[in-house]
């Protein structure tokens, strides 16, 4: 791998730009690999680069249905953050943004990882005081997260609207200045580059449509598109299409998947300079680096597969934008999508081991997932390697729907999906 | 936005007179309090979440109020069909073969739920 450099582009700018190399290779698979990752998205091939990197195990293949970071890691708002409540949720979303400030010095890759800040906004009285008890709970947990009056507020977003007559009044807000945006497909794409370096296999346009499991019911490899593919491990990190990947081996997850949806606007200049999130009116709005506004809406309520959604969706959060930042009222959106997101019913994820021999799963991140990428990577590869979870991931495990240990994250939610 | 038929008001309406109850046909153990953990897991938490076919609980909230059960594809989001709670589930032509008519929804178990 040619290391990107300021150097590099110079270099190339003499000689017309001929001497870039492909960011990743494209093999075709080999008959058995230590660990076969299902899902080329951020999670899969971040576990795929730590396993290499920090675990020595780089007979390892990335195996993607579609192509790289072309679900669920291509489709969110890149929102950071880890103003979680509970010390499970905090654990893991601290370490990711950890991670998250050195990720493109770590993978000479730029990620374009932005600390603009979080705020989320405080409607009401029970909104303020569930904002406090978190704002209190990650402080006492050494997570910066800090109040705000109405007033701070508008001087840290100065298009806020805090007028006592605006329909939905502020009566102040958090603020977690660590948190921001990164740029989601360079997240993809570092973590596939960085891990085809060390050696680790990026197979696309190939899907899986079954796990072949031996006598004692521990897992031998995958049926693909491209003929059986041996593994000693299998490790299952596919988004929304989780509990299709792990039928294949007759586990049942607490999943349902449903369709969250995003829009962004017509490019403008700088005008919104962090992220801030609404979760009484459902809305959340950043602004790119290209000037499109990235704007969050809700999921829809039923499951579906169907990567679109609802129109009422869109305009409910559209109604509160408008409302929240009169001066948008006149901005053209110009492109909506929609990404399947799998769910647990405390909307907290899981990531552990299955009732089936040598099969991990990473799953479960709902409507959350990319914020989580570097840790749950990070986490994941431990997991794979060591066959039991890391002390940061150890309360994500899927045995906790039969103890009853939940995270219940589903009333810690930023915005009520 | 989809559109639901419900059959109790016999006609279709806009899903924001809808809510969505989840999976249909679980029955609620009878014998709560002597179910295994793991079988609690299995009744209250996993679901098949279906790429396909699905039979799910509606409620016509803002309607007749209602439950009813419907059939639908969760990669078109269409509609096979409603029918109404305590039907067994039925066959959709050339998706389902036939089943066992033997798992009722709450409203059928309800006189029996202890």
């Amino acid at each position: 791998m040619r290391k990107y450099s300021v150097f590099a582009v110079a270099r190339e700018a003499m000689r017309g730009h001929k001497g870039w190399e492909a960011q990743w290779t494209s093999p075709e698979p080999r008959k058995e690999y230590d660990v076969i990752i299902v899902g080329g998205g951020g999670h899969g091939l971040g576990a795929a680069y730590y396993l290499a990197k920090e675990h020595g195990i780089t007979n390892i293949a990335v195996i993607e249905k579609g192509w790289l970071g072309g679900g669920n890691t291509g489709r969110n708002t890149t929102i950071i953050r880890s103003n979680y409540l509970y010390d499970e949720s905090m654990d893991i979303y601290e370490h990711s943004l950890k991670l998250w400030e050195g990720l493109s010095q770590d993978l000479n890759y730029n990620v374009m990882y932005s600390p603009r800040g979080v705020m989320m906004l405080s409607h009401n009285v029970h909104d303020k005081q569930s904002f406090q008890r978190h704002v209190h709970a990650n402080r006492l947990y050494g997570i910066d997260n800090e109040w705000l009056t109405p007033q701070q507020a508008k001087e840290f977003v100065p298009v806020l609207d805090i007028s006592a007559s605006a329909r939905y009044p502020i009566n102040g807000a958090a603020l977690q200045r660590r948190g921001g945006t990164a740029r989601h497909d360079a997240v993809a794409w570092g973590y596939a580059r960085a891990a085809s370096d060390r050696g680790v296999h990026v197979i696309q346009n190939c899907e899986v449509k079954g796990i072949r499991r031996g006598p004692d019911g521990a897992v031998t490899g995958v049926e693909t598109s491209k003929g059986f593919i041996g593994a000693k491990k299998v490790a299952v990190s596919a988004s929304g299409h989780n509990s299709v990947i792990l039928s294949m081996a007759d586990v049942k997850l607490p999943l349902h998947s449903v369709p969250l949806q995003a829009l962004v606007s017509e490019p403008m200049k700088p005008i919104f300079p962090c992220v801030v999130m609404s979760n009484s009116v459902h809305a959340y709005i950043s602004q790119s680096d290209k000037g499109e506004l990235v704007i969050g809406a809700g999921t829809d309520q039923y499951n579906s597969y169907s990567q679109t959604g609802g129109l009422q969706i869109i305009t409910h959060t559209l109604d509160a934008i408008c409302e929240l930042f009169p001066m948008f009222r006149r901005v053209k959106m110009m492109r909506q999508w929609g990404g399947i997101t799998d769910n647990t019913p405390d909307r907290s994820a899981i990531q552990g081991v299955t009732p089936v021999k040598n099969l991990f799963v990473n799953c479960g991140w709902g409507t959350g997932g990319f914020k989580a990428t570097p840790g749950s990577a990070h986490l994941f590869a431990y997991l794979i390697a060591k066959g039991e979870p890391h002390r940061l991931a150890a309360g994500l495990t899927l045995d906790r729907f039969r103890t009853g240990r939940l995270i219940d994250e589903a009333a810690a939610a930023a915005v009520a999906h | 936005m989809l559109l639901i038929y419900c059959p109790y008001c016999e006609e279709e309406r806009s899903e924001l007179e809808f809510r969505h109850g989840g999976d249909a046909h679980i029955a609620r153990p009878t014998n709560m309090a002597d179910i295994s953990d793991e079988e609690f897991q299995e009744f209250f938490f996993l679901r098949d979440n279906p790429k396909g076919l699905i039979f799910e609980r509606w409620r016509h909230i803002h309607g007749c109020g209602r439950f009813f059960n419907a059939a639908r594809d969760t990669v078109s989001d269409k509609f096979y069909m409603s029918y109404k709670a305590g039907e067994p589930k039925p066959d959709i032509p050339g998706v389902t073969t036939a089943t066992e008519k033997t798992v009722e929804t709450y409203e059928a178990t309800e006189g029996t739920a202890k």
